[in-house]
């Protein structure tokens, strides 16, 4: 119990001193999840809504497939793009492989389908509502697809935040390819395993209370913009 | 400048529409003349809802044809000519001004001239006040007379009312009554289904009556109110319930649904 107690004191100097490790790490952090996070919602948001709006061969066999793909396992995720991105691999030549950008790859193949998958579940809801009128007003599919991103936005943004709780945890993949390297790729996640290995466990629980702030500030957000949404477009 | 060719007149021909297997309009035939005011008639279940979002090319026909002035494309050109108020009225997640604004976008209407053309038909519409509210959280009546001010924004040639004032009580029908006649009064061409036959007799100048998807009249308004000669038409007028099974008889009249 003295070693819990002596740990999170030692984990709030820490915070409290700010660390340069320990923000070298958390800021490494936010620049991979956040890109991913940005990368999957340009490809995911889109997507999840055509997937309401246009009809084509096979397109249940995609949904399935894409609602599947919310369960990808990280560490096949990781795995497969190590293959790829190894020096003998397909992709090799890009000397990809323990950078950040291979870990923001990873975090965009795992958050991707979550994206598209929700926003498919939130498009599909608006439309049903929306479908007459906005066709009766003469809106095109890509314009009807703006409209429903729009005005499902505040919903869309609590998508975008659950991509984010998802990639900011992830550690499987982004350990796998990116090595975990001090100073280059070392993320929270991949650093409260080393650490906890190591027993350096007041950097671990420092990372820990931080990773955690950041899941419990995500939902306050998504939780405040869903009241705000509620009071300012009746959503 | 070229002059704006009309879409009137309407000419249905033939118009069939099946769902799951089972044929709910039936080879419907008519022609609507620029200026009219046609009330659609009929019980619950007739086809009064889809043959309305058939003409507007909401659905596609199993067989048949609308043609708008030989048109029988459906192009954008057609579509921007027309608009639609659904018996419950969808309003977009944004301000009751906004939402007007929006429907004005699609019509490729300047921005600087959407605000002043939507705060204006509100105004026409008694919500000038509640233009910065949000659009859903009107009351039911308010709502609908929104959805009446974005189909009058657009100024449409032809505008389709699908029961406007359903569910709403007498005061928000005679709102919704004046904007229909307004609206009619600046040339629009109206086409609307109705349970109410106070309603309309008090707007309309056609009556098309449908039963089970089939036309059964189409006649001037006051010939219709007069004395319809179809027997369902009279039943209908005299409030008799047309809800019967097949080869029963009739409980007013002695009429078997077998001659429909």
């Amino acid at each position: 119990m003295d070693e819990f107690a002596s740990a999170f004191q030692a984990a709030f100097q820490l915070i409290v001193s700010l660390d340069s490790n320990l923000f070298e790490i958390v800021s490494l952090s936010l620049q991979v999840s956040l890109s991913a996070v940005l990368i999957a919602s340009l490809i995911g948001l889109p997507l999840g809504a055509a997937l309401v709006l246009f009809t084509f061969p096979g397109k249940r066999g995609l949904v399935v497939m894409l609602n599947a793909l919310m369960g990808l396992p990280p560490v096949v995720v990781g795995l497969i793009l190590y293959l790829l991105l190894s020096r003998s691999g397909p992709l090799g030549v890009l000397g990809l492989l323990f950078t950040p950008t291979a870990m923001i790859i990873a975090q965009v193949i795992l958050i991707t389908p979550i994206i598209a998958a929700l926003t498919r579940q939130v498009v599909q809801e608006l439309w049903s509502e929306y479908r007459e009128q906005l066709m009766s007003l003469g809106c095109s599919p890509s314009c009807a697809i703006r409209t429903l991103l729009w005005d499902g936005r505040f919903s869309l943004i609590t998508t975008v935040l659950a991509g984010f709780g998802r990639a900011s945890a992830e550690v499987g993949a982004v350990m796998i390819v990116g090595g975990n390297i001090d100073h280059v790729t070392r993320v929270m996640t991949t650093a409260i395993a080393l650490e906890v290995s190591k027993g350096d466990l007041a950097l671990a629980l420092g990372l820990g209370i931080i990773l955690l702030s950041l899941s419990l500030g995500i939902n306050a957000t998504a939780f405040l913009l869903g009241e705000f949404a509620k009071k300012r477009i009746g959503a | 400048m070229t002059e704006i060719r009309s879409i009137l007149p309407l000419s249905v021909n033939g118009l069939c529409f099946e769902a799951r297997g089972k044929r709910l309009v039936k080879e419907a035939t008519f022609k609507i003349e620029a200026g009219s005011r046609t009330m659609v008639l009929g019980a619950n279940g007739a086809g009064k809802s889809l043959l309305l979002r058939l003409c507007h090319g909401l659905l596609d026909p199993a067989q048949g044809t609308v043609s708008w002035n030989g048109d029988v494309s459906f192009s954008k050109a057609v579509r921007a000519r027309q608009a639609m108020v659904f018996q419950r009225p969808v309003m977009l997640r944004r301000t009751a001004l906004a939402n007007i604004e929006y429907a004005l976008k699609l019509q490729g209407v300047e921005k600087a001239e959407r605000a002043d053309r939507a705060y204006s038909v509100l105004k026409r519409v008694g919500l000038g006040r509640l233009a910065d509210q949000p659009a859903r959280v009107l009351s039911f009546g308010e709502q609908q007379r929104l959805a009446m001010a974005r189909a009058w924004a657009i100024r449409p040639e032809v505008l389709f009312l699908d029961e406007p004032s359903a569910s709403l009580d007498p005061s928000a029908t005679h709102s919704i009554e004046e904007s229909i006649t307004a609206i009619a009064e600046e040339g629009a061409t109206i086409i609307m289904t109705t349970h109410d036959l106070g309603q309309a007799k008090r707007l309309g100048t056609d009556v098309m009556f449908l039963h089970r998807g089939r036309i059964l009249e189409q006649a001037n308004a006051s010939d219709f109110f007069a004395g319809p000669k179809n027997d369902l038409a009279q039943a209908f007028l005299r409030g008799d319930l047309l809800w019967w099974k097949r080869k029963a008889p009739y409980p007013g009249g002695g009429i078997e649904a077998q001659k429909i």
